[in-house]
């Protein structure tokens, strides 16, 4: 009896012991990770003009220091710049990091988003302890990581009108690491207003671009796109893919201007656009307009001025963030729920499911029942059609059943491309079928009946 | 006599042309010299795959696309009436926004 007492409190030891571990485990890891955004102790104001570098900075900056476009006198110039990134993502985060290293005086960050798994493929300083945190927090807590001669200032907000020209006033240059067209405007003007040199990134699938707005007589966004695009022609990385390399090479282009522009060098992207295309190894610089006389902020006459910034989400008719909106293009009484349609394939009711998506996501998940595969493009094609009505006739032969009862049923990922799947084949398919799709797609699939399942 | 050109897509636009980027293209002979305004016009008729609002609005490209005529921004050559000459190459690069 004793003896089994004494063991089990010596268990009982072992396991408070590795209890006690864990979150001593735990601790050391919060402790890190609260050095690494840089919450423990905020940093001494380094930003001013010095006359001189210390010894510190000279041997820290050596081999920048040796080359002579740079020099003692271009160190100096870039310890007094203070940039602005806008965007914590694919661009900024290369961009801030080299910012860093090369001993800028001062950086903003701004960005609104916390850190998402499917951000670390390309956003290369947001670590998987980071998820959930703060952008803005992360991107300074790995410079100041890197550096602590910069001063590094986390602007966690939504960028726009309100704000916008407050923020750009307090830095000499600006980098444009946003990743969605109504920001993109906003800023151009912010800019313009502010009189800052803009040098814009941006970066989709295997393609970026980069060019120096509103400098020495060149253009400014507006006057390359006095109109902004179509809702419809804007793809965002969440729906077209991006490498994460691709942004990673503009991104680190953006530094590098800033860096010329910085040490007063002449810009090589000034009326010049650089195309770079990763998958045929190409870059391209081409030769672009000057400043446009007509434009409405850069131009002879303008018509945006200070006090003025317009409602940039109504101008571009798109939200201020690459987050995808949930449409409403259908009536629900043609719009199934995942619960439903579980519900078909548990009872095996005939139908025909069409997903929509694109042949190469097909490869990453598809729903646990036969389905085509007609991506939303090609759905209302000839062959498209005759495929689904073949489809349509094997089944209502096999179940004995009117072709009139046997729905088709569209899905896509997240429930707005089959709505207008649905659409047009309503208009394309003939015979009275049945058509609906599955309300919020693979996404409610895997968050309301298969948790295992994957999403993307 | 036929105009060879080549015509290009980046950006994205490709994915209106059947996901081509390079087009080797012979303009048929007509009698006035071949402007980017009629280039459009043939493209729409002969070239565009699908949703020719994304590519086309009006007589000239939709916002958002910027027109290169042999790696120089088409504003600084006259924009839809510039005169096109044997072996141009016409660049069509949709603009990103991605970061």
């Amino acid at each position: 009896m004793k003896m089994s007492a004494c063991q089990r409190s010596l268990d009982d030891i072992l396991a408070e012991i590795h209890k006690k571990e864990l979150e001593i485990q735990l601790l050391k890891e919060e402790l890190q990770l609260s050095d690494d955004i840089g919450c423990t102790n905020p940093p001494p104001t380094l930003f001013q003009h010095k006359e001189r570098l210390t010894n510190a900075e000279i041997s820290r900056y050596s081999r920048q220091l040796i080359l002579p476009e740079i020099g003692v006198k271009g160190q100096l110039l870039l310890g007094k710049t203070a940039i602005l990134i806008v965007g914590a993502g694919g661009l900024g985060c290369p961009a801030a990091i080299y910012l860093a290293a090369v001993g800028i005086g001062k950086i903003g960050i701004v960005d609104y988003d916390e850190v998402e798994l499917s951000n670390l493929h390309r956003q290369i300083l947001h670590t998987e302890r980071k998820v959930g945190l703060a952008k803005c927090q992360s991107v300074v807590g790995a410079c100041r990581g890197l550096n602590s001669f910069v001063e590094c200032v986390p602007h966690h907000v939504q960028f726009d009108s309100s704000n916008a020209l407050d923020i750009v006033k307090q830095y000499d240059i600006v980098l444009d690491a946003s990743d969605n067209v109504a920001t993109r405007y906003l800023l151009n003007d912010a800019c313009v207003i502010a009189g800052k040199p803009l040098v814009s990134g941006s970066a989709l699938r295997f393609e970026g671009q980069l060019t120096v707005y509103n400098h020495e007589g060149g253009p400014c966004y507006r006057c390359l796109y006095p109109k902004p695009p179509p809702v419809e022609a804007v793809t965002n990385c969440s729906d077209g893919g991006v490498l994460g390399v691709v942004p990673g090479i503009i991104g680190s282009l953006q530094a590098l201007e800033a860096i010329k522009l910085a040490c007063k060098m002449e810009s090589s992207y000034s009326r010049k656009l650089l195309l770079f295309d990763a998958l045929d190894g190409r870059f391209t610089a081409i030769k672009l307009r000057g400043r446009q006389p007509s434009c409405p902020v850069c131009g002879d006459s303008p018509t945006i001025v200070r006090g003025s910034l317009v409602d940039y989400v109504q101008f571009c008719g798109a939200q201020a963030s690459d987050k995808d909106k949930a449409l409403t293009v259908l009536k629900q009484d043609e719009r199934i729920t995942v619960h439903d349609y579980k519900q078909y394939i548990e009872e095996r009711r005939p139908h025909v499911l069409v997903d929509v998506r694109e042949p190469v996501e097909m490869d990453i998940c598809r729903l646990p029942s036969p389905a085509i595969n007609i991506s939303l493009q090609n759905i209302d094609k000839k062959d498209s059609i005759l495929l689904i009505q073949q489809n349509l006739q094997e089944l209502s032969a096999r179940e004995n059943q009117d072709i009139r009862q046997v729905p088709v049923i569209c899905v896509c990922r997240r429930g707005n491309d089959s709505q207008l799947a649905v659409r047009k084949l309503q208009q394309a398919l003939e015979g009275g079928v049945p058509i609906c799709d599955i309300l919020g797609g693979l996404m409610s699939w895997a968050k309301h009946v298969d948790p295992s399942f994957p999403t993307y | 006599m036929p105009l060879p050109i080549c015509i290009e897509f980046g950006g994205g636009a490709e994915l209106l042309f059947g996901k081509v980027k390079t087009h080797e293209v012979n303009l048929p002979d007509k009698e006035a010299s071949w402007t980017i305004k009629d280039l459009l016009t043939w493209m729409k008729d002969n070239m565009l795959k699908e949703r020719p609002e994304l590519f086309i609005q009006g007589e000239t490209v939709r916002p958002g696309i910027l027109v290169l005529v042999n790696d120089a921004d088409w504003e600084l050559m006259g924009e839809l009436a510039y005169n096109i000459q044997e072996n141009d190459r016409i660049v069509f690069i949709s603009t990103l926004h991605g970061g």
